[in-house]
Parts: C-alpha cells; structure tokens; sequence
C-alpha cells in the first residue's frame, strides 16, 4: 500500500504519480521551509496528518465538510468575453451561485479605470438593478504604472541599478501621491454609483510603496464612506522592500508577513483581507499547500476582519495554470479552511 | 442564493464580522439554525418565505416575488444592515423618509 502511486499535481497544475510517503515528506518539507523562512510554527503532526487525508486520495473532488461551508469573494468575475459584463455577473449569481460578485475594467488598474470613472459607474449602477448578490468594484494599486516613459515620475527601477538610490525612493514616494489620489477618486465614484464595497486587489505587487499606497488609500475611503465593505488582497507573502524604509502607522513595511499585513489592512478600515502566498511551480501541490498554511496560520488566528484567502492561479497552493484542474484547486480550498478556519476564499 | 451565502457575505463585507459571528446573526435574523444556513432545501423555503430572492428556474421566473433591487430593499431591513445601492435608490426614486 506505502508504494501505491497516487495521481497528484504538480504547481504548474500537470499530472505526477506520488505514494502516499512521498507525499507526507513533500507536507513535512513545506512547513518547514516555510516555518523558517517566515518565523512562525511549522504545522502539527494532527494537521499534516489530516493534510495527507486530502491529498493521498485519487478522487476528483474532495470538499470541506457539511457545516464548514466559507464565503467567496472575487477579484473579478466573468471572462467579459460572452455578452455584456451584467451578463458575466448575473451569470456568476444564477448560475454559478456565487456568494458575492465583483464588477471590473479590462484593464484592472486604479490609474487606468480613473480616466473612465463615468461609464463604470453606469454599469455598475444598472449591475446593481438586476443582481441580488453584494456587488463590489475592483482594481489594482498597480503602482508601476505611474513610472515613465508611461507614468509621470522616474523610473526606480532603472535608478536603482544606477546606485541612485536616494531618486529611486523619491519616485517611489511620489507615485505613492498619485496612486493615492486615484484610488480615493474611483472609490468615490463607484460607491456613489452603488458599489456594496471596494476591492484593493494584488495589493504590494511594486513592494513596500505599493502596499503604503494601498493603506493610505483604504484609510481615506474609509472616512469618506463608514459603511462601505473595503477588502485587500495582496500579491505575495512578502512585502518587498523595493524602498526599504517606508511606514504605516509606524510599522516599517518592507519585509512584512500576512499577520502584520492583516493588522495594518484593518487598522486603515479594511472590512476583508486576503492573503496571497505564491506557488513553487516545480513542487508538489502538498509541499505548496502545506507551506502557504503555515505561512498564513497566524494571521488567522489573531484576525479582527475576515480574512478570505487568495487560493487562485499561481497562490495558495492552487497550480499557477491558466485552468487550474479542478482536483487540485478543491483539495487546496479544502487543506486551507479545513486547517485554518478561514472566513472565506 | 442557493442557500446563504450572500446574506452572509454582506455581514463579513458591510460590518467586517468573521465567519462564525456572520453565520450566527444570519441565523438568528433568519430564524432558522446556522447548519440551516447551508441547506438548499431549507432555504429554498425561507428565502421565498421572507423574499430574498430566489434563482430563476426552468418551471418559474417567480414573477410576484421580489429579486435583485426589490430583494435587497427586504434584505437590509432584515438584516439591519445598510445596502448601499438601496439608499440610493430610496433618494433617488423620492422614497425617503
């Protein structure tokens, strides 16, 4: 039975034969780099044990169990391909039973959505007519963006190797205004429009300013508008320090981990906060699945605001493939409310 | 709308209430137990009881029932939660008190 191979996944989502031994090593490797790379407890033998439960099972599907059901939430909803994008979300609500939908550009960036803020908040009021579900609006920081030859500030990224280090902080610190500035614009504009809440979505995806950008902008939205949902997901594990010495609230960022993320997101006014750990691709689904756990597992334990986890394309252990195969992304989905009693996915 | 999950999610989005407090207050506003929560059955029944909206199916479009707009107006009070877009609409149709 020990040498039985089992179909299993690997993080680019293709199909690998693993026996159940090698699997509960693959389970005791990730926790254990992750416990010492992020400085926090590697998994329990009675969670990598119900981890390999999942995982050492050739069933199509696997599923939390009855009573344990969490909310979704989405970073956009809809190809936008078929029909209008109402179609995708009405689509999302009655046929797909999606607990909550999301409303979004094409191009999903604050900066680009700002110069068409009049015709979003028209689809989105007629969305709000013809759906049921909450309906949130979503975009990113996407900070790079405001870096030339495209955006108005130098670019860092090209200082930096230069040595000039001191100019590629003070672009970072002015995109930071600018990404600010957009951010509180188009929030304003969708929740005038009927928006049930914001979505900062791949948050800290240009590091440490980014993610300032981010809180400050949550910060604003929530003073203007007290009771509207505002939910952060970030786009790693790891705030870089692309800066290195930026604060929030007196908590330098670069470097931060998803428990000290989720405590600045609620601290600025977030209502839901996502945490996103990247896939290894060339590791099993179980080494990535226990590693992202482990990683997130403090996070969800002292959370004040719901925490809705990134389990997608390429995070949360779920295969970076454009289709993730369904085995794999229900197992992950399972292994992640299961061990850490999420709020939602 | 299969069951409760969006009744659910506008307490974690709206309020920023984690999952078990969420599933309570639904059920308690709802008058049913938070297991009920996740029953098709069960809320196939209460959400045409308290008209929360239901999905349209192959035998009815549930014409005289209330769905999207009509719902939420009904889910706020319910749940004594502001829905946003139900404001809204309440000011701009003249309905405000």
């Amino acid at each position: 039975m020990e040498n039985k191979k089992i179909p299993t996944r690997m993080g680019d989502g293709s199909l690998t034969w693993m026996t159940a031994g090698e699997m509960r090593a693959d389970l005791e490797e990730g926790t254990r780099v992750a416990a010492e790379r992020a400085k926090v407890p590697p998994l329990d033998e009675s969670e990598l044990s119900h981890l390999l439960e999942i995982f050492a099972s050739a069933s199509r599907f696997t599923g939390v169990d009855i009573g344990d059901e969490v909310v979704l939430t989405y970073d956009g909803v809809g190809s936008q391909h078929i029909g209008t994008r109402i179609h995708d979300l009405q689509l999302y609500e009655q046929h797909l039973a999606s607990d909550s939908v999301e409303l979004y550009h094409p191009d999903y960036s604050f900066k680009a959505v700002k110069t068409v803020v009049p015709y979003e908040q028209g689809v989105m009021r007629q969305a709000q007519a013809n759906v049921t579900v909450p309906l949130n609006y979503g975009a990113m920081p996407d900070l790079g963006r405001y870096t030339q030859p495209d955006g108005p500030v130098p670019n860092w990224s090209t200082l930096m190797p230069l040595g000039k280090i001191d100019a590629a902080r003070a672009a970072q610190e002015e995109a930071v205004e600018h990404a600010v500035a957009d951010m509180v614009y188009v929030c304003d504009g969708m929740l005038e429009a009927g928006a049930d809440g914001v979505d900062f979505d791949t948050a800290g995806a240009a590091g440490d300013a980014d993610f300032l950008a981010a809180l400050r902008a949550i910060e604003a939205v929530r003073s203007r508008h007290p009771d509207a949902g505002i939910q952060i997901g970030m786009a790693s594990e790891f705030v870089l320090g692309m800066h290195g010495t930026l604060e929030y609230d007196g908590v330098r960022l670069a470097g931060l981990w998803p428990r000290e993320q989720m405590k600045l997101a609620a601290k600025a006014g977030a209502t839901i906060f996502g945490p996103a750990v990247n896939v290894n691709t060339g590791k099993s689904g179980a080494w990535n699945v226990a590693r992202a756990i482990t990683i997130v597992k403090p996070c969800v334990q002292e959370a004040e605001i719901p925490v809705h986890m990134n389990v997608g394309m390429g995070v949360g252990g779920t295969p970076m493939a454009p289709w993730p195969p369904a085995d794999a992304v229900s197992r992950s989905s399972r292994a992640m409310v299961d061990i850490l009693r999420l709020d939602g996915l | 709308m299969r069951t409760a999950g969006d009744l659910v999610a506008r307490m974690q989005i709206t309020r920023g209430m984690r999952l078990p407090k969420a599933k309570e207050y639904v059920a308690g506003k709802l008058g049913v137990s938070v297991l009920d929560l996740c029953d098709p059955g069960v809320m196939y029944e209460v959400r045409g009881e308290l008209g929360l909206g239901r999905f349209y199916d192959s035998e009815s479009t549930y014409p005289a029932e209330p769905l999207a707009m009509e719902a939420k107006f009904r889910i706020a009070e319910l749940l004594d939660v502001p829905i946003n877009c139900v404001g809204r609409f309440r000011t701009l149709a003249g309905l405000a008190e």
